[in-house]
């Protein structure tokens, strides 16, 4: 494919939410060759498919449009080549979207932009519940059918191979659906060296390469426990490079004069991030075998992993469902100093007596004392002389005005609870509609991508 | 002898579902192989005894000098409908670092474990 001995791909989004600024410090702070931005968590796609409900021109994640903003002169003056699955449950609209900024900054002859689909199931579901597909719960067992009249969207994660073709084709800028995370750093590095759908040794290092920089900067010094006093300069935190060789070995780097750091230690916390069977990391190109993996600090803030294996994938692709499943509200009250955690925990005493006269009942009723037990429970000792303790009380009901009534519940105690007690400035708690994650498997055979290039 | 695993260790953790995981690697490598040895899924479980609903799986990464547990029903169900600050189980990782082992004194002398 091509000679360039060295691709570079950089991370500039781990989740939607995550720091505006990175991706234009990742273009403009050194060379790199593509810019990856990961979007999508388990349940990004139904809130994203409840925002194309009510507007059909949405379903994507607007972010997205100002990362690109941010660096659309940058990207075009110096080549680099970007691939996000911002598309969520609409990736022509922000194709869309993308292409009307283009416009408006008048780079529009100068972008092709390649758009994957087909990973949306849910026009789909009907027929491939009516064809035998049942897509049982991975964790349950359940058939879908018990929830399909509440399901709000499913989506198949998809694996490199679109990505690849539209990169092919010249797209500058690859939008997908559902790609897995790992697929946006893999297919780059797949193009650029022209490794084969079954290189597995190789597919499965750029799924490695995948996983160590889809969190953004947690490989870099961001939510790093080692020797967490001592990370330099966080708030100039450099986001993770790979620097990808052809043999399938990397280096994760960053950006000079950047803050973090990347260390053997500080790689390791983020490949245990999220770790099933660390034998068989399970995408729809490869298996990846991370007890395999070797790690090598060859430089300052430059780790060395090689030495990946992989192998074939199974025949099936996970499937992400949201459905909804009723609703929950969670109130907070502070109390403080003396015996902080006896007026709290009299408060919820007085609290579940009211909420059991007034004859309502929740599937879950959730106590947690924060400040005592809400994070480590009982391991963390008994809180005796806490200087405050925030009551937090959480219910979930398929019936919303049981919900509704908790909620007029938290802020009486105020005045008619166990004395000490502050923090109401949040007002009344909000009702929430839970939207409930579904984990399936369904035949690869079914799922047809496609590649659209724009421009 | 009895040493703090947060002296011998770190560790992150994540979802997924209704499932933790830990991954808990040694701060040196000679020490892995004590974690191997103490940090088992009975001494795991019942550290976690009350706090999750499910049982405790181990992997063993001597690659990484590092373990990796999955905390089963830890979540209160997980993502979206868990009731729980740490609906993520974001962090497990330093309540599993509150464990401590015991171990033989000829053993934490070789590897010069820091004691309590």
């Amino acid at each position: 494919m091509t000679a360039r001995p060295v691709v570079r791909v950089a991370s500039g989004q781990g989740f939607w939410g995550d720091w505006l600024e990175a991706p234009r410090r990742q273009v403009e702070g050194g060379p790199v060759d593509y810019l990856m931005l990961d979007y999508l968590a388990e349940v990004t796609m139904s809130i994203l498919q409840k925002q194309k409900e009510r507007d059909p021109a949405m379903g994507y994640a607007r972010d997205f449009v100002g990362a690109i903003e941010s660096v659309l002169d940058s990207i075009v003056e110096r080549g680099v080549r970007v691939v996000a699955n911002a598309g969520g449950v609409n990736p022509t609209a922000c194709a869309d979207a993308i292409l009307a900024l283009a416009n408006a900054r008048g780079v529009r002859g100068r972008l092709r932009l390649g758009v994957v689909t087909g990973d949306d199931l849910l026009p789909h579901l009907d027929a491939l519940l009516a064809g035998g597909h049942s897509l049982a719960n991975m964790d349950t067992g359940a058939p879908l059918a018990d929830v399909r009249d509440r399901v709000l969207s499913a989506n198949a994660y998809i694996g490199s191979t679109p990505i690849v073709e539209a990169l092919g084709r010249e797209a500058d800028i690859v939008i997908t659906g559902r790609s897995t995370d790992t697929a946006l750093t893999m297919a780059p590095l797949r193009h650029e060296f022209g490794w084969s759908a079954s290189d597995w040794d190789r597919l499965a290092a750029g799924i490695v390469a995948g996983h160590i920089i889809e969190c953004g900067a947690q490989c870099s010094g961001g939510n790093c426990l080692i020797d967490w006093q001592n990370v330099p300069d966080l708030a100039n935190v450099g986001y993770p490079i790979v620097e990808g060789h052809a043999d399938g070995s990397f280096e994760i780097v960053k950006h000079p004069g950047t803050g973090g750091w990347i260390t053997v230690p500080s790689v390791k916390e983020q490949l245990v991030y999220e770790m099933g069977d660390p034998h068989a990391y399970i995408t729809p190109d490869v298996i990846a075998d991370f007890t395999t993996i070797r790690l090598e600090q060859t430089g300052d803030d430059r780790v060395r992993v090689f030495g990946v294996r992989g192998r074939p994938p199974t025949d099936s692709l996970k499937v992400s469902i949201a459905y909804r499943a009723g609703f929950k509200a969670v109130g907070t009250l502070v109390y403080a100093w003396p015996d902080a955690i006896a007026k709290a925990q009299l408060a919820d005493r007085v609290l579940r007596e009211r909420l059991d006269n007034l004859g309502l009942r929740f599937e879950t009723i959730l106590t947690e004392f924060l400040g005592v037990s809400a994070t480590h429970g009982p391991l963390a000792g008994d809180g005796r002389d806490a200087p405050e303790v925030q009551l937090r009380v959480g219910v979930r009901s398929e019936d919303r005005r049981m919900v509704e009534r908790f909620t007029r519940e938290i802020a009486p105690l105020v005045l008619n609870g166990p004395p000490s007690v502050t923090g109401f400035a949040g007002g009344r708690p909000k009702v929430e509609e839970i939207v409930a994650y579904w984990p399936a498997l369904i035949d690869k055979r079914v799922v047809k991508t496609s590649v659209e290039i724009l421009s | 002898m009895r040493v703090r695993m947060l002296d011998l260790a770190h560790a992150r953790s994540g979802d997924k579902g209704d499932t933790a995981n830990v991954g808990v690697i040694a701060l040196r490598p000679e020490w892995y192989e004590l974690l191997v040895q103490r940090l088992t899924v009975d001494v795991v479980s019942k550290h976690f005894a009350g706090i999750i609903a499910g049982p405790v799986v181990r992997f063993e990464l001597p690659n990484l000098g590092a373990l990796n547990f999955l905390l089963h029903g830890a979540l209160d169900g997980g993502g979206t409908q868990s009731l729980k600050t740490d609906a993520q189980g974001k962090v497990f990782s330093t309540a599993m670092l509150r464990l401590v082992l015991e171990v033989p004194d000829a053993d934490a002398v070789r590897l010069g474990l820091p004691q309590v």
